[in-house]
């Protein structure tokens, strides 16, 4: 594994109409939006966000930045849970709706090392970020899946088809086994030829890296924060490193899990 | 038809600019389009020393709007000289290079410098904070402008614009103030100070906890005292606040200004700069109009 934070390969992006094909409920929480991937755009690598504009005039005003979930035959998946005004109006968008779409954006999780072993470790929405890439994997990884309760817990079956083992928790032991994420690595107890892959909310990226570093494991994290532009010009998607703040959307999403500033996280 | 404008010394192809803050140095933009289309670029601010920014969260949507609180953060006027400038000059259009500082001698020296380093165009930011007089704004304290804008002057004889605040009562009384210490153009208005909180967590959003308010929500108020602003004063009137297409430009350019702004637009469309353009330029060709000189200034009132 490389020293330096993980690095863009990606070149033209491209603002772009394309429109729904499918938008289903997964629960009431979530839901799946398919499109195809418009034709100038690149396809994406796991990793790799979208822009989601959704012509409604301008309230809401921004894009919303949502994770690639998958790619296959031209056709993109962004699994999204609802948490406010854009992602409502999103949820109840029908098939043949149009969006404009920027992207795809970022930078993408590099691949294992040929003698290091991938665990993902993914925090309720965070499977949104990692399931693309945990199917592109040269070899199946052992997968922590958390989240606070069950109905946040989505994907989970669908995700053991490419696992080699899938340890599902929730805090309150509403299903699987009752622990955080962090309670899981620890009982792991991984030797350092891991290479850890994790996506969450803010405080679980945080105790994830925080502990695993600890640990002496390293991985990479895929950042979230409000976001306006998208692509590097307003400065707003920030997060601290060893060298500064640097922005999510254009040297992110993706950054070694030990080049972030987690006391200032 | 004929879209160009004069503001200064410059001379643009037609009448719209980039906001600055909004479009970097041109980097990102550029891989959408050949940005040479526009009138005059205007540059993320610079300070003397490098600025590292607020802490997170700095931005957030509000309706019709977004608030920023991205905190000047700017990689200084060293590195500026030496790699945004000789990037953004591969571009031909005119550049104008806004300038902060936190007192009237780091003004100075930025100014100077840029000078030296044949820079044709600067527009002065004097929302900040002057930290020798009490924290009180350049933009708001008429005295503190007055003083600062007569020692521009003096260092520099290029195109001098001054971007004024929108935290005043009395607009007029700043612009008159600009002309009269011979700023060749205003540029009005920059965000407003604003809020939003979070009632789960009961905490402002912002780290910051103010940000300042863009987009189309503040446009009525931008276009209100951009029409004061120009029936007080002669030089050009640069129209800035929540422009997203050709139509709101021309309510601008018929309020007085002589030349506008996109800024938040280019967040929601990265070709906002080129739709606003082309809206002018509808317009113009609908109503008959030959000159967009015509317009300015066209408030039948």
């Amino acid at each position: 594994m490389t020293h330096l934070p993980a690095k863009s390969a990606i070149p033209q992006t491209l603002s772009q109409e394309t429109e729904i094909i499918s938008n289903n409920k997964v629960n009431n929480l979530h839901s799946l939006l398919t499109f195809s991937l418009p034709s100038s755009a690149q396809a994406p690598l796991p990793g790799q966000f979208f822009m989601v504009g959704l012509r409604q005039g301008y309230d809401p005003l921004l894009k919303r930045p949502l994770s690639t979930f998958d790619y296959e035959n031209g056709e993109v998946k962004l699994l999204y849970k609802i948490v406010g005004k854009g992602t409502k109006i999103l949820s109840d968008m029908k098939p043949g709706e149009k969006l404009d779409i920027l992207g795809p954006l970022g930078n993408t999780y590099p691949m294992p090392e040929l003698y290091e072993t991938p665990i993902i470790i993914a925090g309720g929405i965070g499977i949104a970020s990692v399931y693309y890439l945990i199917k592109k994997l040269p070899v199946k990884p052992i997968i922590i899946f958390g989240a606070r309760k069950a109905d946040e817990l989505v994907m989970l079956e669908e995700v053991r088809d490419y696992a080699d083992k899938v340890i599902g928790c929730t805090d309150d032991g509403s299903m699987c086994e009752q622990g955080t994420v962090v309670d899981m690595l620890c009982k792991l107890q991984s030797k350092t030829d891991t290479v850890l892959y994790a996506c969450g909310s803010k405080g679980m990226l945080r105790a994830v890296s925080m502990e695993a570093l600890k640990m002496g494991l390293n991985g990479y994290v895929s950042l979230d924060e409000y976001m306006a532009c998208g692509m590097g010009a307003c400065l707003g998607c920030v997060t601290k490193t060893d060298e500064g703040y640097k922005r999510i959307c254009k040297e992110g999403p993706v950054f070694k899990m030990d080049y972030i500033d987690w006391m200032n996280y | 038809m004929n879209l160009s404008v004069n503001i200064g010394k410059l001379k643009l192809k037609n009448p719209v600019m980039t906001a600055s803050g909004t479009f970097g140095y041109g980097e990102e933009y550029s891989a959408f389009y050949d940005i040479s289309r526009l009138g005059a670029i205007v540059v993320k601010g610079i300070s003397l020393e490098p600025m590292e920014g607020n802490p997170v969260p700095r931005i957030y949507e509000t309706s019709c709007g977004m608030l920023n609180a991205i905190g000047l953060q700017n990689v200084g006027l060293k590195k500026f000289l030496s790699e945004k400038l000789p990037f953004v000059r591969k571009f031909d259009l005119p550049l104008i290079v806004n300038v902060l500082g936190k007192y009237a001698d780091e003004y100075a020296k930025i100014v100077r410098e840029l000078s030296k380093a044949g820079v044709e165009a600067i527009e002065l930011n004097v929302s900040c904070p002057n930290v020798k007089h009490g924290g009180m704004e350049f933009g708001t304290d008429k005295k503190s402008l007055a003083k600062l804008l007569k020692r521009m002057r003096k260092l520099y004889k290029g195109t001098l614009i001054v971007k004024l605040s929108p935290k005043v009562s009395n607009i007029k009384e700043f612009a008159v103030i600009s002309e009269g210490e011979g700023a060749d153009a205003i540029s009005l208005i920059n965000t407003i100070p604003a809020m939003a909180i979070d009632i789960k967590t009961r905490r402002p959003i912002l780290a910051n906890r103010i940000g300042g308010l863009s987009g189309p929500a503040i446009k009525p108020i931008a276009l209100r005292m951009v029409w004061e602003a120009s029936s007080a004063v002669k030089i050009p009137v640069i129209g800035i606040g929540g422009i997203m297409n050709g139509a709101d430009a021309v309510e601008f350019l018929l309020a007085g200004a002589t030349a506008v702004q996109v800024g938040t637009a280019n967040f929601i469309n990265p070709m906002a700069c080129l739709d606003v353009i082309n809206g002018i330029e509808s317009y113009m060709k609908e109503q008959g109009i030959e000159d967009v000189k015509e317009l300015i200034g066209g408030l039948i009132c």
